[in-house]
């Protein structure tokens, strides 16, 4: 029962909340159809392809917190597609003025959306605001663009396509994701994923201040220890910390988390020869990552980049294929 | 049927003939078909069928066929929202909950709007209570004024007006100084103090136990360590005082633990826990289901398991419904940001006689966690049948299903998981003080 809600009668993708639980078909059609997609521009980076595929078709994002980046990457994939897209900042308008929730999703779905690309700050929100729309706009759908610490199901998809894209084999690969675990909702959607996919060995590395329980449950190892953690990974995922976290409670300050969990070429040097880095954006070069290994050879940061408009538009392809 | 305040245009309570039932009496023992005659608001007599006291003429027969009679359910917890939060419930809702639920017999807690820290608010609460006649209210004081932490209210006016006890209720106190004064104060006049084990910083914001669900969902964590750190400091300041504690709903197995240490240790301490913890887990959270938000949290199956075996061997002392009434629109939000709470009050005998029947215990032995060993925490001479005592009690057939809707249920609040499943258990009619207070229509009342 639980995570159903994502899929139709017919077991077709409607909402996208949550890469738990995604079936792993569901998870290849999205990056094969992702790759559809792109065109090799000759110089060894790829080209978005443009496909009216949903030409009269209205996207709405829906950001109760506000991201300049990941709304855009939302609405360049929309465009891509043909669709009309909306953007809307409910956090500087109709909560202020104290409207609920529901009745902005309720004002919205009156609107004539077919889709709303919602990101909110509490872990969860997209799940009430999917119950909702079963209740009284079943044709929308619902895209997930990040709940609070708990889901980022775009992003741990093109990553996913990354990885494919450099590694191939997702049951041959070890991937270590370095960070802010606790607070993070690209980690656990990527664990979901890479478990989903087959990966035999996760590892996450932090402090155990930035570690959440139940790892170990999720089918993850945990390492407090980063030289320890990268020994012969094939992937390297690194999470963004946030400023108001690396002074307080969790951590004492920047420069004592990047002699420990910063990664340098030096520590680099642990993993795998051909280890790739990845990193979700936006990057706090001399915190969490140096910037000799940002620009350097196995940085693919700027990839997942433009993967990510294409991965944006195969799951609103395929949200738009399935009926109610 | 609505039960109408009509009723008192007649002081007298009838004469009342309870006949074909089974008695159920967890303080005596008693399980056996037995007819009571109930006068004057009291018990009179309670005879083998078919026997009747000598000159009772009654003015109401209820004539049963084999369903039990037990004493009205003492509830240690029932918020019923008034003075403050009347858009969630109100007390003539929630009264009408309580007795539509067995419950004859009610504590509330202090957190109302105002809190409960003036005489004047505690009087005029009792008063619009016995104005409705139904289940009899015990409101507990705030220990501290509008529940701040910082200064004792006036614990012997209050209790003059009517307080069974202090609390806190859910604001921990944050200055262990003043903590440490108001239980010292209150053992002076042998007050007890009923206090949640909640530490007031270690997951203070949290939502969800600290397990492996908090950290797949994204939420913050409520580790149990919150709870037995806390203990740890009450029990401490117990061996100091002196004071009498009664814990409000324990939900760890590391807690409980503390709890059976320190009553060997023979502190003057009891336990109640929420009636929802021996049914609901922290996984039941699903996908975010807000009527799951509740303080303290639904913890692990092995948490669970801890409170059902510590209800058994005495460790724990009472179940209570906890009953929280909280109105949809703070209830439909994210789960981080819904109101903490659920109903209960309708819904404590059912899940009672469920836990019950999973634990293979007996109704009279379970019915005893929710009558006889709260009343004797409330220090009541209540929560037992016998000749010459109150006439509280309840009429429900065990084995009837029924589907907890919005229109089966009384109170105001819709906040429970239940909502739509159906539950065996169905009271069918409410004695208080010898008068009928409700009736379910199938019921054969018949009159003189």
């Amino acid at each position: 029962m639980p995570r159903s809600i994502q899929l139709n009668q017919k077991g077709q993708l409607h909402h996208l909340l949550s890469t738990e639980g995604l079936p792993r078909a569901i998870v290849m059609q999205i990056l094969d159809r992702a790759k559809d997609f792109l065109v090799a521009d000759g110089q060894g980076g790829f080209e978005v392809k443009s496909q009216p595929l949903l030409a009269g078709k209205s996207i709405f994002n829906i950001f109760f917190e506000n991201s300049t980046r990941t709304r855009t990457t939302f609405e360049i994939a929309a465009k891509r597609l043909s669709a009309d897209i909306v953007n809307l900042n409910v956090n500087a308008s109709s909560t202020a003025k104290g409207e609920s929730l529901l009745d902005t999703i309720d004002n919205l779905a009156a609107m004539q959306a077919d889709m709303f690309v919602v990101r909110h700050s509490q872990s969860g929100a997209p799940y009430l605001i999917a119950r909702h729309i079963n209740q009284v706009a079943p044709q929308i759908h619902i895209m997930n663009a990040g709940d609070g610490r708990h889901a980022h199901p775009t992003q741990a998809l093109l990553d996913m396509f990354t990885i494919r894209h450099f590694k191939g084999d997702f049951t041959q690969i070890r991937v270590a994701i370095v960070g802010d675990v606790l607070h993070s909702r690209v980690a656990r959607s990527g664990i979901h994923a890479l478990t989903t996919l087959g990966v035999p060995e996760i590892r996450v590395i932090a402090p155990k201040t930035l570690l959440p329980s139940g790892l170990a449950e999720m089918g993850v190892q945990t390492y407090t220890d980063l030289v320890k953690g990268l020994q012969d990974v094939d992937v390297i995922m690194m999470l963004r910390l946030q400023n108001e976290r690396m002074r307080g409670a969790l951590l004492p300050s920047p420069q004592e988390y990047f002699k420990h969990y910063g990664l340098t070429e030096d520590k680099l040097r642990h993993a795998h020869p051909k280890a790739i880095v990845m990193h979700p954006g936006p990057m706090n070069r001399g915190v969490e990552i140096d910037s000799a290994v940002a620009d350097g050879g196995q940085s693919v940061i700027l990839s997942q980049v433009t993967f990510g408009i294409a991965v944006r538009m195969a799951v609103m392809d395929l949200l738009n294929q399935s009926g109610p | 049927m609505t039960v109408s305040t009509q009723r008192f245009i007649d002081p007298t309570p009838p004469r009342v003939a309870l006949t074909g039932g089974r008695v159920l009496d967890p303080a005596s023992g008693l399980d056996a078909p037995r007819d009571l005659f109930l006068a004057e608001g009291s018990v009179v007599a309670m005879l083998p069928q078919g026997q009747q006291p000598d000159g009772f003429t009654a003015d109401q027969t209820i004539a049963l066929s084999g369903q039990c009679v037990a004493p009205g359910l003492v509830d240690l917890c029932a918020r019923l929202r008034e003075p403050g939060f009347e858009y969630r419930a109100t007390l003539e809702s929630e009264m009408q909950a309580a007795v539509a639920g067995g419950v004859t017999r009610l504590v509330c807690p202090p957190d109302t709007d105002p809190p409960l820290d003036e005489p004047g608010l505690v009087e005029m609460l009792k008063h619009r209570a016995r104005g409705l006649a139904q289940a009899h209210v015990h409101p507990l004081g705030a220990l501290t004024i509008g529940l701040a932490g910082e200064q004792l209210t006036e614990m012997a006016e209050l209790t003059e007006a009517g307080c069974i006890g202090f609390s806190q209720s859910l604001q921990p106190l944050v200055d262990t100084q003043v903590l440490f004064r108001a239980m010292q104060y209150a053992s002076t006049f042998d007050f007890p103090v009923w206090l949640y084990a909640r530490d007031p910083w270690l997951g203070a914001a949290g939502v969800a136990h600290g397990g492996p669900l908090a950290g797949r969902l994204g939420l913050p964590a409520i580790p149990v360590a919150n709870e037995t750190i806390r203990l740890l400091t009450l029990f401490e300041l117990v061996r100091i005082t002196g004071v009498r504690l009664h814990l409000c709903r324990l939900s760890s197995a590391a807690g409980i633990d503390l709890l059976r240490k320190a009553k060997a240790e023979g502190l003057p301490v009891t336990a109640d826990v929420s009636v929802h913890h021996l049914h609901l887990i922290d996984l039941d959270i699903g996908d975010y289901d807000s009527n799951l938000r509740v303080d303290p949290p639904f913890r692990s199956q092995r948490d669970r398991s801890a409170i059902r075996a510590a209800l058994l061997d005495g460790t724990l002392d009472a179940i209570c419904s906890d009953h929280s009434p909280v109105d949809d629109d703070a209830k439909q939000l994210p789960f981080g940001e819904a109101e903490p709470g659920v109903i209960g009050l309708e819904l404590l005998l059912p899940l009672v006689l469920k836990w019950a029947d999973e634990e293979k215990l007996s109704m009279r032995e379970a019915l005893a966690r929710v009558t006889q060993r709260p009343s004797d925490i409330m220090a009541r001479d209540a929560g037992r049948l016998r000749v010459g005592g109150q006439a509280d009690l309840f009429v429900f057939d065990p084995h009837a299903a029924w589907v907890v809707t919005n229109d089966t249920l009384k109170s105001q609040g819709r906040n429970t998981p239940y909502l739509g499943r159906e539950l065996e258990g169905r009271v069918l009619a409410t004695v208080v003080e010898g008068r009928l207070v409700f009736q379910k229509e199938s019921l054969a009342v018949s009159v003189m």
